[in-house]
């Protein structure tokens, strides 16, 4: 079987993260978020994936070629000269696509859960329709456009942008499968698929939804990476308790790579990564936070819901809070307070930070 | 030549803007660089050749604390000490005249008045001999420093006096701390008499007791402008006012750093074992720092206080009984008697400092609101407060005995 994945956006909402590296390259929980995917396509079966790129598309490639050779999976770059969307890009690789006449699945490269594609390629199968798409349950449906399907066919009957009433409280997750009839629907320019094919599909009866089991995580935003990091570390919990880790000073869902060295007196966790080559001195108080490969964290800091990007160094006695996000390599002076503090790459901090603002 | 010295040291509701440190000790009393605010005064008095006594006047109640001090500081200075407490506020005049035979008996040529709540290098032999050469032997003479350090105007007899002027009239302030001779009192007494027959006029019932509240600055000073009678010596020398609490940290800077002439033995060295000391740091003998905790520069740790692993503690006060537990961060802070702050809390003020590059910019009086607002001040700690682990308190005031459970800014705490 084949996938693309959608991973073209510019991730502006995850800057300054992705003023440094592309979005699906980022590292969730330790792994490029579109490691996760390949890894999960792998699985289901999935021998050929195309990676629809626009922008910065020589790191991805690099990235990918490395990881052809380690999944023994084929990866083709698909460049759009402008960004055709989260449909144009389908008519694009058609050729790709359509060549064994199997269905083949799409996914948005930034959505984090237990992917269940050998199951929603089962689903697709079985009914017979031009696609399928994975919907997830949220606590507020008013803020999404939900889907609305029939209860025990899953056949979708129409969505709704922000009910006002409740509805469904099914929202689209990003995570599809296709049989090729659907690139007739597609032209070769900049298209929406939720807005311009799903509600046409849906009307003919062609689109239907499965629903997904366990967590899930749009994390194309810090504070929604962050949350989606204590729900994937919580699913570790359950699946993989050996990768987690453990021994004094560690509180909850730790997840600390290998190459990562911890300090003495150190409480770290619940819900931290801790990425490769990174330094946490004597000390260190850390919850609920991302370190980038390569950072330094000086002893008796504290820091709780922040994300610290690659190569960062923080001083002593720095306490960082309320979602801070610094860029790569980017300095914090010692015994600051940096609260809500969204830094570019490359900055060197000698002042607090007492107010959520972003440091240029 | 017999001298005296008086320190003016207030009363319970002077020393308002001090709270909520006032509360629980006399202002006067509270450590500044590690000894009670007086300390200093005491301390620069006792070294001036021919002073017989020092007289600390107020109207506070006797008071064990006070007491206590003034015998220490007896034993300690070998120079008698005596607490004189007004029936009533006085005011800054009124006291000395009320007691002036006390200040005079034993035949005083001369007396300094200082007023309790400064900071100075006490230049008190210089004003001496400043009186010497400048003539008149018998002039009063003013303490002054220029709000700016700039060399200013050179005259040296002060031609006009005006108390807190709402527009610029000199570059030089009263620096609260006077040379007399025993001829004030007559000028004093002109006063009183005055006060007298205006409220004979007034018919107040409690005429007596408002005809001696006498303000030496407005009601004296003004007066004798111009008369050829007062002098301002002008000192170089640092200066400060402890109105807040905010100027406590500034001034323990500024006592601190004269320790390394004065004191050298009161200053905390880097020591095999001990913590790391940056800059000037008090540390009193009987407080356990841990190793690992770095201090300074400008700290003073009081008695039995408690430091843990990992503290960093800079530009603060830490009074007596205060534990700090591991990896605290204390900065401009002022911790109260007995709080405790649990670990990794930070616990973080403003700096109240007049400009930082200017030696001799003097502080203000600031206010603690501005535009209905908190202004961004140090952090207090009022006495036996606790702080939880790992919360952040930025900016605030917390009265006594309170028990926090999360993070604070920009607050006063009741
Ligand atoms: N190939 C391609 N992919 C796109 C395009 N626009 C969005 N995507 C992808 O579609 C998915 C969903 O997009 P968004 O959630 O908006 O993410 P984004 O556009 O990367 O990020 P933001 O700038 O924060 O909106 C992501 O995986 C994007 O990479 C595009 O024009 N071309
Ligand atoms: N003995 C005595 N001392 C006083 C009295 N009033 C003030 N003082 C002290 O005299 C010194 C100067 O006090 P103030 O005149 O209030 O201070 P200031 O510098 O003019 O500032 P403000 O507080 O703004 O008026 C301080 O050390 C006071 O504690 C009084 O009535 N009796
Ligand atoms: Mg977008
Ligand atoms: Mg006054």
């Amino acid at each position: 079987m084949r996938a693309l994945i959608l991973v073209g956006g510019f991730g502006t909402r995850l800057r300054p993260l992705t003023l440094s590296r592309p979005k699906p390259l980022v590292q969730f929980c330790n792994k490029a978020v579109l490691l996760h995917q390949l890894e999960a396509l792998l699985q289901a079966g999935v021998t050929h994936v195309v990676l629809a790129v626009s922008y910065m598309s020589e790191a991805l490639g690099a990235a990918m070629r490395e990881q052809e050779q380690r999944l023994g999976i084929r990866i083709s770059l698909s460049h759009e000269k402008e960004p055709l969307g989260t449909a144009g890009p389908l008519a694009l690789a058609r050729d790709l696509l359509a060549e064994d006449g199997e269905p083949f699945f799409v996914l948005n490269s930034d959505v984090i859960c237990e992917f269940p594609f050998a199951a929603l390629a089962q689903f697709h199968r079985h009914h017979g329709g031009e696609g399928s798409l994975v919907v997830t349950r949220v606590e507020e449906p008013a803020k999404y456009g939900v889907v609305v399907s029939e209860p025990d066919t899953g056949r979708i009957c129409r969505f709704v942008e922000k009910p006002r009433v409740f509805v469904s409280n099914k929202i689209n997750a990003g995570l599809y499968i296709f049989s090729p009839g659907i690139l007739q629907r597609i032209q070769l320019r900049p298209t929406s698929i939720e807005k311009e094919i799903f509600p046409a599909m849906a009307q003919e009866g062609q689109l239907y939804a499965m629903e997904l089991q366990g967590f899930w995580m749009d994390i194309g935003q810090p504070k929604d990476f962050l949350t989606g990091m204590c729900m994937y570390l919580q699913a570790l919990r359950a699946q993989h308790p050996e990768k987690l880790h453990s021994g004094p000073g560690v509180v909850g869902n730790v997840l600390v790579d290998p190459s990562a060295k911890i300090g003495a007196n150190c409480v770290i966790g619940p819900n931290v990564t801790i990425g490769a080559g990174v330094v946490v001195e004597d000390g260190v108080r850390i919850k609920r936070c991302t370190v980038l490969e390569g950072a330094r964290i000086r002893s008796h800091s504290w820091l709780e819901s922040c994300i610290v990007g690659w190569s960062c160094s923080v001083g002593q006695w720095v306490r960082m809070e309320n979602v801070t996000v610094l860029g790569e390599d980017v300095i914090v002076n010692d015994e600051l307070y940096l609260n809500g503090a969204n830094v570019l790459p490359h900055k060197s901090i000698s002042e607090s930070v007492p107010e959520p603002r972003i440091i240029m | 030549m017999p001298l005296k010295a008086v320190i003016l040291i207030g009363g319970p509701q002077k020393g308002t803007r001090f709270r909520p440190l006032s509360f629980e000790m006399p202002k006067p009393l509270f450590p500044v660089a590690g000894v009670p605010m007086v300390q200093h005064h005491i301390e620069a008095c006792a070294k001036v050749p021919g002073m017989k006594e020092i007289l600390l006047m107020g109207f506070y109640q006797p008071h064990e604390a006070l007491s206590r001090f003034l015998v220490s500081a007896q034993q300690e200075f070998k120079i008698p000490i005596r607490y004189l407490q007004e029936y009533a506020a006085l005011g800054t005049g009124g006291g000395i005249y009320h007691f002036r035979d006390q200040i005079l008996s034993g035949g005083a040529e001369a007396f300094f008045v200082l007023n309790a709540d400064v900071c100075s290098e006490f230049p008190l032999q210089e004003m001496l001999e400043f009186r010497q050469q400048h003539g008149d032997a018998h002039s009063f003479v003013i303490l002054g420093t220029t709000v700016s350090g700039s060399a200013g105007e050179q005259r040296s007899f002060v031609q006009h006096y005006v108390e807190k002027p709402s527009t610029f009239v000199s570059e030089i302030i009263n620096c609260g701390i006077y040379l007399f001779t025993p001829a004030i009192f007559q000028h004093i007494g002109e006063v009183f008499q005055r006060n007298q027959q205006e409220l004979v006029l007034e018919e107040s019932s409690n005429g007596w007791q408002r005809a001696e509240v006498i303000r030496l600055e407005q009601d004296v000073f003004t007066a004798l402008a111009g008369r050829g009678k007062l002098y301002v010596y002008k000192t170089d020398g640092f200066w400060s006012q402890i109105k807040s609490a905010g100027s406590a940290i500034y001034a323990s800077r500024l006592y601190l750093n004269q320790y390394s002439k004065s004191h050298p033995e009161r200053l905390a060295q880097n020591k095999p074992g001990g913590p790391i000391i940056r800059g000037n740091v008090y540390i009193h003998p009987t407080a356990s720092i841990d190793s690992t905790a770095v201090l300074g520069p400008n700290v003073s740790i009081g008695e039995g206080v408690t430091v843990g692993a990992g503290v960093r503690v800079r530009e603060s006060i830490v009074l007596h009984g205060a534990s700090l537990h591991d990896h605290t961060c204390v900065l401009n802070t002022i911790v109260g008697w007995d709080s405790t702050i649990g670990r990794w809390a930070r616990v973080e003020g403003t700096p109240s400092d007049p400009n930082p590059n200017d030696p001799y910019a003097k502080i203000d009086s600031e206010t603690l609101f501005r535009d209905g607002r908190l202004t961004p001040s140090i952090t207090i700690l009022g006495c036996s407060v606790t702080i939880p682990a790992e919360v952040v308190i930025l900016n605030s005031i917390v009265l006594p005995h309170k028990e926090l459970s999360r993070s604070y800014k920009n607050q006063i705490i009741l």
